[in-house]
C-alpha cells in the first residue's frame, strides 16, 4: 500500500484533481494551508468553516476542502464570514479568496473587517489580475502592465494590500509568495493561533489569464520573477517603488482584543445587568 | 420581577411606532442576528435592535453598506441564528444580489424594506410605495420571494413573526415591504402571551447524508442544517445538486433546481397568501389596495356606503405570491376594479393580468410629498367610474 499525500484527509478526493491550470499557484497555497494544520496537530477540519467569493481563488476551499464552506457572491466573503462568525463565535472561520474579489469589488469589507478587528483569518491569493474571466486589469495589477483591458499599458497603479489591511487596524499581516513556501506556513500556524482580524497575501502565480500576457507563460517563469523581485522587509528601507519590488515578511503581529470577545463582552454586561434589576 | 422569558415577549399593550413594533415583532419571532446599516425611515427598526438584541443574547452588528449588511445575514442564518436586515429603497437595490444569493442557496432570513419616495435618493424622508417590483423582480434570474404587507404597527409585529415563520418553513428571503407611513406610525400594538405566539423553525436533516439542497418533492423543503455540525457543506449560489457540487454546464441540473426553489412558492401559494376581503359579494365597484394606502380605502369605503354604494376591497398582506384567486373573484363580481397605489402604476398591471377582460383595472397614482392618496380622491374615482356604468 502506497503512503497516501498527507492533504488528502483534508480534501474531497472525489472532486479531485482540481479544476486549476497546470502551474496555476492555487495548489501551491492549498498545500501550504493544509501544511500548517497539519504541523500543527489537525486531523480533519471539523474545527474550520471556509468562506470565499467569486474567482479561481475561490475554488480552493469550495469544493475541494472537506469540510463545511460557504462559496459566496463576489467580493462578499468577508462579509458573509462576519455574520458567520458572529453567529457561530466557536469556529474557526478561514476566508481564502483573489485579489480582485477581496480587494477589488470587496475591498470596503476587506478594510472595515480589519478595522472592525473581526476573528476572521483572510488569505488572499494575489494572482495580479481577474484569473477566471480572462485577464483583465485589477487594483493589484502593477504600473504599466499589458491586461486584455490594458491594451496599452496600465496607467494606474497597484494598491499595498499589506500596508492598507495593517492601517485598517488587523492584528496579524503578512505577505509571501508562492516561492516562499516554508515562511508562508510559518506565518499561517502564527495567524491560526491568534485572535482578531489577520491577513495573509499570498503572491502567487495566474501563467493563463496573466504571465502569458508578460512574457511569462508559464508558473516557473512567474515563480523566477517572484524571487527575483522579493525582498524581506528587513531588507527593503531603500527600495523605490519604481524597483516593482514585492517586500514579503510580517508587517504586524498585534493582540488587540477581536471584535468578538468585545462584543460577547457587551452581551455579558447587559445581560448582567437585566438580572440585577 | 423581570425574566428572561418576559425580555424576549413583551406581553400587553404597547404605544408603539410601526418600526419598534416591526424590531419586537423579530426577537419575539426568535430573531438573534440583524446587521443593518443607517437609512431613514427604517433606522429605528436599527436602533431599537441594537439595544434590544443584547438583553436576549442576540447579535447586533452594525455592517459598512446594505451588501455586507444581507452578507452578514446570509451566513448568520446558516449559522444557525434567526436573522434580519432593515433599509429603504436604496439600501435595498444594494441588497438584491445577495437576496438572490439567499434564494438560490435556500437560505431563511428577513428583509425589511421600509418604502420612501424614489428612485435614487429621491425624497429620503417621505413615503412612497414604488418598490413593489422591485420587491419581486430585484434580483436577477428566475426566482420566487415571498413579500408581507403590514398597514398598521400592530401588523408590523404580527406580520414580522409571520415572516420569519415563513422563511424559516420555505427556506426563503421574505421581504416585509412596508412604507415610511407605517414605519412611523405610533398606534396601539397588543402582544400576545408566548404560548399564544407560532414559532416555527427549520427542520433539521435526520442523518448527515440526508440532501440538504433537493431530494424532496416539488412542494416540499429540504432540510437545513447550520455550518459547524459536521455536514461538510456545500453552500453555492452557483447552480448546484441536491448535495451542494456545482453543476455550471449541466441544463437538467439548472432546471431541477430553479424550477423546484419556484415552484416551493407557488404550488404552496394558497397556505402563503393572506388578504383581508370586504364586501365582495354584493360589490358595485372593486378596489385591491396594500400598506399606507388601504387606510385611505377604509374610510373611502365608509363614505361610499353612506351614499349607497358598496365597495368591493380586497387588501394585501401578501403582494408575492400574489393572489391571483381572490382578485380574479373580485373582477368576476364588479366592472370596475381601482388600484391605489403611491407610484405611477405598479400592482395595477399584476391586477389587469389577472382580471383579464373581467374587470376594467385602474391606477389611482399618486407620487411625491409622501402625500398619502384621500379618502376623497378615492371616492371621487369610485364615482366617476360608476357614473361611466351608468352612461
Ligand atoms: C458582481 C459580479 N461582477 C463580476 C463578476 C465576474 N467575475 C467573476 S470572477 C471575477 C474575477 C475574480 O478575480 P480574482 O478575485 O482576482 O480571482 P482569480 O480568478 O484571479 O483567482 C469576476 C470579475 C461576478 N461574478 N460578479
Ligand atoms: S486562470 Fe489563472 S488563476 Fe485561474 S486557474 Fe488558471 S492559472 Fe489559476
Amino acid at each position: 500500500m502506497t503512503n497516501k499525500h498527507f492533504a488528502l484527509k483534508f480534501l474531497r478526493e472525489e472532486v479531485l484533481p482540481t479544476a486549476f491550470c497546470p502551474g496555476c499557484g492555487n495548489g501551491i497555497v492549498i498545500n501550504c494551508f493544509l501544511k500548517a494544520l497539519e504541523e500543527t496537530g489537525s486531523r480533519d477540519l471539523s474545527n474550520f468553516a471556509f468562506v470565499s467569493g467569486i474567482g479561481c481563488a475561490a475554488w480552493c476551499v469550495s469544493p475541494y476542502f472537506r469540510s463545511d464552506s460557504l462559496h459566496t457572491t463576489h467580493g462578499r466573503p468577508i462579509a458573509f464570514a462576519s455574520g458567520l462568525k458572529l453567529a457561530r463565535p466557536e469556529l474557526n472561520v478561514v476566508v481564502i479568496s483573489g485579489d480582485g474579489d477581496l480587494v477589488g469589488i470587496g475591498g470596503n469589507h476587506l478594510i472595515h473587517a480589519a478595522r472592525r478587528n473581526i476573528d476572521l483569518f483572510v488569505i488572499c491569493i494575489n494572482n495580479l489580475n481577474y484569473g477566471m474571466t480572462g485577464g483583465q486589469v485589477g487594483p493589484t495589477t502593477l504600473h504599466g502592465v499589458t491586461t486584455t483591458t490594458t491594451p496599452y499599458g496600465n496607467p494606474e497603479y497597484p494598491f499595498d494590500l499589506v500596508r492598507l489591511v495593517e492601517s485598517a487596524g488587523a492584528n496579524f499581516v503578512a505577505r509571501w509568495t508562492t516561492v516562499h513556501v516554508r515562511q508562508l506556513i510559518r506565518s499561517i500556524k502564527k495567524a491560526l493561533k491568534k485572535e482578531g482580524f489577520r491577513f495573509i497575501e499570498v503572491v502567487s502565480q495566474c501563467p493563463t489569464a496573466f504571465g502569458r500576457r508578460i512574457g511569462k507563460p508559464t508558473g516557473i517563469d512567474l515563480m523566477k520573477w517572484f524571487q527575483k523581485q522579493s525582498i524581506h522587509i528587513n531588507q527593503a528601507q531603500n527600495v523605490k517603488e519604481t524597483e516593482d519590488k514585492i517586500i514579503v515578511g510580517e508587517f504586524a503581529d498585534r493582540d488587540r482584543p477581536g471584535f468578538i470577545s468585545n462584543i460577547y463582552k457587551i452581551i455579558r454586561l447587559v445581560r448582567e445587568n437585566n438580572d440585577k434589576n | 420581577m423581570i425574566n428572561k422569558q418576559d425580555k424576549q415577549v413583551l406581553s400587553g399593550t404597547h404605544f408603539w411606532q410601526g418600526d419598534i413594533a416591526c424590531a419586537e415583532g423579530a426577537i419575539a419571532a426568535g430573531c438573534r442576528f440583524f446587521a443593518g446599516y443607517p437609512i431613514t425611515p427604517a433606522s429605528e427598526i436599527t436602533e431599537h435592535m441594537a439595544k434590544r438584541l443584547p438583553e436576549v443574547g442576540g447579535i447586533y452588528v452594525q455592517m459598512e453598506d446594505e451588501i455586507a449588511s444581507i452578507s452578514a445575514v446570509i451566513g448568520a442564518s446558516w449559522g444557525g441564528l434567526k436573522a434580519m436586515t432593515a433599509t429603504s429603497g436604496p439600501g435595498f437595490s444594494l441588497m438584491q444580489e445577495n437576496i438572490g444569493y439567499a434564494c438560490m442557496t435556500e437560505t431563511p432570513c428577513v428583509i425589511v424594506d421600509i418604502q420612501r419616495v424614489g428612485p435614487s435618493t429621491g425624497q429620503a424622508t417621505k413615503a412612497a410605495q414604488g418598490d413593489v417590483m422591485q420587491a419581486r423582480w430585484g434580483t436577477h434570474g428566475d426566482h420566487e420571494v415571498i413579500v408581507l404587507s403590514p398597514n398598521s404597527p400592530q401588523e408590523m409585529f404580527d406580520l414580522t413573526i409571520r415572516a420569519f415563520n415563513l422563511s424559516e418553513l420555505y427556506r426563503v428571503p421574505v421581504i416585509i415591504l412596508a412604507d415610511e407611513i407605517i414605519g412611523h406610525m405610533w398606534e396601539k400594538v397588543h402582544v400576545p402571551p408566548p404560548e399564544k405566539i407560532e414559532i416555527y423553525n427549520r427542520k433539521k436533516p435526520s442523518s448527515f447524508s440526508e440532501p440538504v439542497f433537493g431530494g424532496v418533492g416539488e412542494t416540499e423543503i429540504p432540510p437545513m442544517p447550520r455550518i459547524g455540525d459536521g455536514y461538510n457543506l456545500l453552500i453555492t449560489g452557483s447552480t448546484h445538486d441536491k448535495y451542494g457540487y456545482r453543476k455550471t454546464v449541466d441544463p437538467e441540473v439548472h432546471r431541477k433546481l430553479v424550477t423546484r426553489i419556484v415552484n416551493k412558492i407557488r404550488k404552496n401559494a394558497e397556505k402563503i397568501i393572506d388578504v383581508e376581503i370586504q364586501n365582495i359579494e354584493n360589490a358595485d365597484i372593486g378596489i385591491v389596495s396594500f400598506g399606507c394606502t388601504s387606510r385611505s380605502v377604509y374610510d373611502a369605503i365608509e363614505l361610499a356606503g353612506r351614499e349607497g354604494i358598496t365597495v368591493g376591497h380586497v387588501r394585501l398582506r401578501t403582494i408575492w405570491p400574489f393572489p391571483e384567486k381572490i382578485v380574479r373573484k373580485l373582477a368576476e363580481k364588479v366592472n370596475f376594479i381601482l388600484v391605489p397605489e403611491m407610484n405611477l402604476g405598479q400592482l395595477v398591471y399584476e391586477v389587469e393580468r389577472v382580471a383579464g377582460c373581467e374587470a376594467h383595472v385602474k391606477a389611482i397614482s399618486k407620487i411625491g410629498g409622501g402625500e398619502m392618496i384621500t379618502p376623497e380622491e378615492i371616492l371621487s374615482e369610485i364615482k366617476r367610474f360608476l357614473r361611466r356604468r351608468a352612461v
